[in-house]
């Protein structure tokens, strides 16, 4: 079969007024389906780390109060991530992420999955972080940290502008 | 190009009206009161948000002609949305692997995924 993962982009937007970052994309699947990928340790960490990164589980309580603990490694260098999982419901996971490197960061993470009917599935990602300056630097770092950077309607200005 | 600068570029870009000024600027240099004609602003206004542009390195005027055309720093632009264009790859990378996971859930062919078939006897 031909792997439809090439017809769904995603969509990037950073609010200019609060210090978030939202980001959509669409799926094949089902938000329970959806659900199981992010909250299934053995499934997560086949798809969350970069091409040629082992994540590695160190602690995984994906309930409501839980907290969550991996790094992501290659040839003895390893990156490290943690935070809790406020509430994990039915379609939506509320979560604190922080990069080991910086621990004073924190990052509040809201994903939603929106049913679109006919078995696809709208994953709506937003993340909080402390100030401007902490959302632009990591734009800047370089380093894979889940939270992805951009401006609203700057897609369409970048389109316009080629 | 220092974080202090991204974060000025990111700043000026957050204004609806210095998007629409550097999406005219792409198009060519103008002036500030050609870039003034379009909205209901004063030709101060425009001053300000030129500034707010030049400041973040986005915008340059020319000092000699009496007209100073402001132009638009593409490098400066293409770098930031090069950025931006990075960490949504990123991003489109790690929700590709989710899609073929998922596939998987649903006990989808991968055509790459040839375990345990017709190892039984």
């Amino acid at each position: 079969m031909t792997p439809t993962s090439n017809r769904y982009q995603v969509s990037i937007e950073a609010d200019p007024k609060v210090p978030m970052v939202r980001m959509t994309r669409d799926f094949d699947a089902t938000p329970a389906e959806l659900m199981r990928a992010h909250l299934d340790p053995e499934l997560f960490v086949r798809w969350v780390g970069p091409d040629g990164l082992q994540t590695k589980i160190l602690d995984w309580d994906a309930t409501t109060g839980g907290r969550w603990r991996y790094v992501a490694g290659r040839d003895g260098e390893e990156y490290g991530f943690h935070g809790c999982f406020h509430d994990v419901g039915d379609d939506r996971i509320v979560q604190t992420f922080t990069f080991d490197g910086q621990p004073d960061d924190v990052a509040l993470e809201t994903l939603w999955f929106e049913d679109l009917g006919g078995g696809r599935t709208r994953l709506h990602a937003q993340s909080l972080v402390d100030s401007f300056e902490g959302r632009d630097q990591w734009l800047a770092s370089g380093m894979e940290t889940g939270v992805e950077q951009g401006y609203a309607k700057l897609d369409a200005l970048v389109a316009e502008l080629r | 190009m220092p974080d202090d600068q991204l974060s000025r570029i990111f700043a000026a870009l957050a204004d609806p009206t210095r998007r629409d000024m550097v999406a005219r600027l792409a198009v060519g240099d103008a002036t500030v009161g050609e870039l003034a004609d379009p909205y209901d602003v004063s030709v101060q206004a425009v001053s300000k948000h030129i500034k707010v542009l030049s400041d973040a390195g986005l915008v340059s005027q020319t000092k000699d002609a009496q007209r100073r055309p402001c132009h638009l720093e593409a490098e400066v632009f293409d770098l930031m949305t090069k950025w931006i264009e990075r960490y949504r790859q990123q991003a489109q990378e790690r929700y590709e692997r989710l899609d073929v996971v998922l596939a998987e859930m649903r006990g989808d062919e991968i055509p790459t995924d040839h375990r345990q078939q017709g190892a039984a006897s």
